[in-house]
């Protein structure tokens, strides 16, 4: 590499004043009943004893309505576990934020969601893992479930709040995704998320159980392009597919420090949830520095910002701008290099490689699921 | 697509004429978005930045007031024609219809 292009690469970004973020994923605690084996959470659960304090999060959620932030986003582990959800939720609220709850729906009761109501929640996100209760409780490890998923859906309804469906999709479930949008219209949901399971932390300990065919990745996509035509007005559908697949990766976070930022349990300001899998990367703590110092100055934040950090093919790549090299952490992983191009690109010198192990994967028989925080 | 499981009559997309009554419904509101010194529609995992005439609009969306009853007051404040002015309520709220960010009865 000559000097002049690494004079390019510490030059300050070209986001060096980056907009302030519109999301906030309010990860309040680790802790859930459910054990789904693609969970988010880091493989590495953090305890209750390290949680944030209900101070610290008002004081937060404070700091992140006065950054620019429109919308948070409680999630965990489960929400619910956290009894001062509704004391949070009236903070973020007077704070002038949408509030989100993103829930698996156990541990919530119809007066329990009547006081989050009135506490001011705008907005209740139910997972459901399948379509019956057999799939469903199989893939959450939790026997159950699924009846009470749908007493919370007909509870949100009668509350008259918004109700999104979220579906993780993988090999197990892809094939009922018409039932899952059927179910979804008749649970009175607005909104129904279909994600492909994104291969990080316990989902990618549980990679060749649950990496679809290509094949259910092609007929997920028309599946959806078809209900989005036939429920105009009726569902919304937001869709995440299988990027394994993909020709280009994903616009991940739409783009990194751009847009979100996510607060873990312990107050570790990160730039997505699955950012600590990133080594290097040293993360800001709320507890020690304000969120707008945060979101601005944090190293971790600045790391990939812009494009002045992006090797070759995606330097000089038209799509820069489009899927921002795709996803860091997926790079980390399978490229060993934070900062290398997403190997699910075509352009990626690996993709050829992550083709064949995905599709290899995809073939593995069936066997049983490494469950989140149970192995 | 035969063996989707039947779930009755397909639901389909209310068509809004001059009678709709059109309302926003819960977890759909507007937001004084200071920091970017603007006006902003928020509704589940979505932000709509809104114009000058999404604003007037909706300042005069009610719940009881017809698109027609709507376009009437808005043709009246604006001095301009109101089949002009419906159609563009018209298009304001299709658009909302299909992100599923309003009520209509």
């Amino acid at each position: 590499m000559t000097e002049a292009l690494e004079a390019e690469r510490v030059k300050p970004s070209s986001a060096a004043t980056p907009a302030p973020p519109i999301a906030l994923l309010a990860e309040l605690t680790h802790r859930c009943p459910l054990a789904c084996p693609y969970c988010s959470n880091p493989v590495a659960l953090k305890p209750s004893s390290e949680e944030l304090t209900t101070e610290q999060w008002v004081r937060v959620l404070r700091e992140a309505a006065a950054l620019g932030v429109l919308h948070v986003h409680f999630s965990g582990g489960e929400p619910l576990a956290r009894s001062d959800l509704a004391e949070l939720t009236a903070a973020a609220r007077n704070a002038g934020l949408y509030t989100n709850l993103i829930t698996s729906g156990i541990g919530l009761t119809q007066k329990r969601l009547k006081a989050l109501a009135e506490a001011g929640m705008d907005h209740v996100q139910l997972s459901l893992q399948g379509t019956d209760a057999a799939m469903a409780d199989l893939v959450a490890g939790y026997k159950g479930g699924y009846e009470r998923k749908l007493a919370v859906a007909d509870w949100v309804r009668a509350e008259g709040l918004p109700l999104t469906v979220n579906a993780v999709c993988h090999r197990h479930n892809m094939d009922r995704l018409e039932e899952m949008i059927d179910l979804s219209v008749r649970l009175g949901a607005r909104r129904l998320e279909v994600a492909t399971v994104q291969f990080h932390g316990w989902a990618e300990r549980n990679r060749t159980q649950l990496m679809p065919t290509p094949e259910q990745a092609q007929t997920a996509t028309r599946i959806v392009g078809e209900a989005r035509e036939r429920l105009r007005g009726i569902l919304v559908i937001d869709y995440v597919p299988a990027d394994y697949h993909a020709r280009y990766p994903k616009p991940c976070m739409e783009g990194w420090g751009r847009v979100g930022l996510n607060i873990d349990p312990t107050g570790k300001v990160l730039p997505c949830h699955a950012a600590e899998t990133i080594g290097w990367l040293e993360f800001d703590n709320v507890r020690s520095r304000l969120l707008d110092e945060i979101w601005y100055d944090g190293a971790a934040f600045n790391a990939f910002r812009g494009t002045d950090w992006m090797q070759e093919p995606c330097q000089s790549c038209e799509r820069r701008d489009i899927d921002f090299g795709g996803c860091r952490c997926q790079a980390m992983a399978l490229a060993g290099d934070a900062a290398a191009t997403d190997p699910v690109c075509v352009k990626s010198p690996l993709h050829g490689e992550l083709q064949t192990l995905a599709a290899s994967a995809a073939h593995e028989p069936d066997t049983e699921f490494v469950y989140r925080g149970r192995a | 697509m035969n063996d989707r499981p039947d779930i009755g009559v397909e639901p389909l997309a209310q068509t809004i004429t001059g009678h709709t009554v059109p309302a926003l419904p819960r977890g759909v509101r507007v937001h004084d978005d200071k920091v970017r010194a603007r006006t902003v529609l928020l509704a589940p995992e979505r932000t709509l930045a809104l114009d000058e005439t999404s604003i007037a609009i909706l300042n005069v969306t009610d719940g009881a007031r017809s698109v027609r009853q709507i376009s009437e007051a808005l043709a009246e404040a604006y001095a301009a024609p109101v089949d002009v002015i419906e159609a563009d309520v018209i298009g304001f709220f299709e658009a909302l219809r299909d992100k599923r960010m309003v009520e209509l009865t």
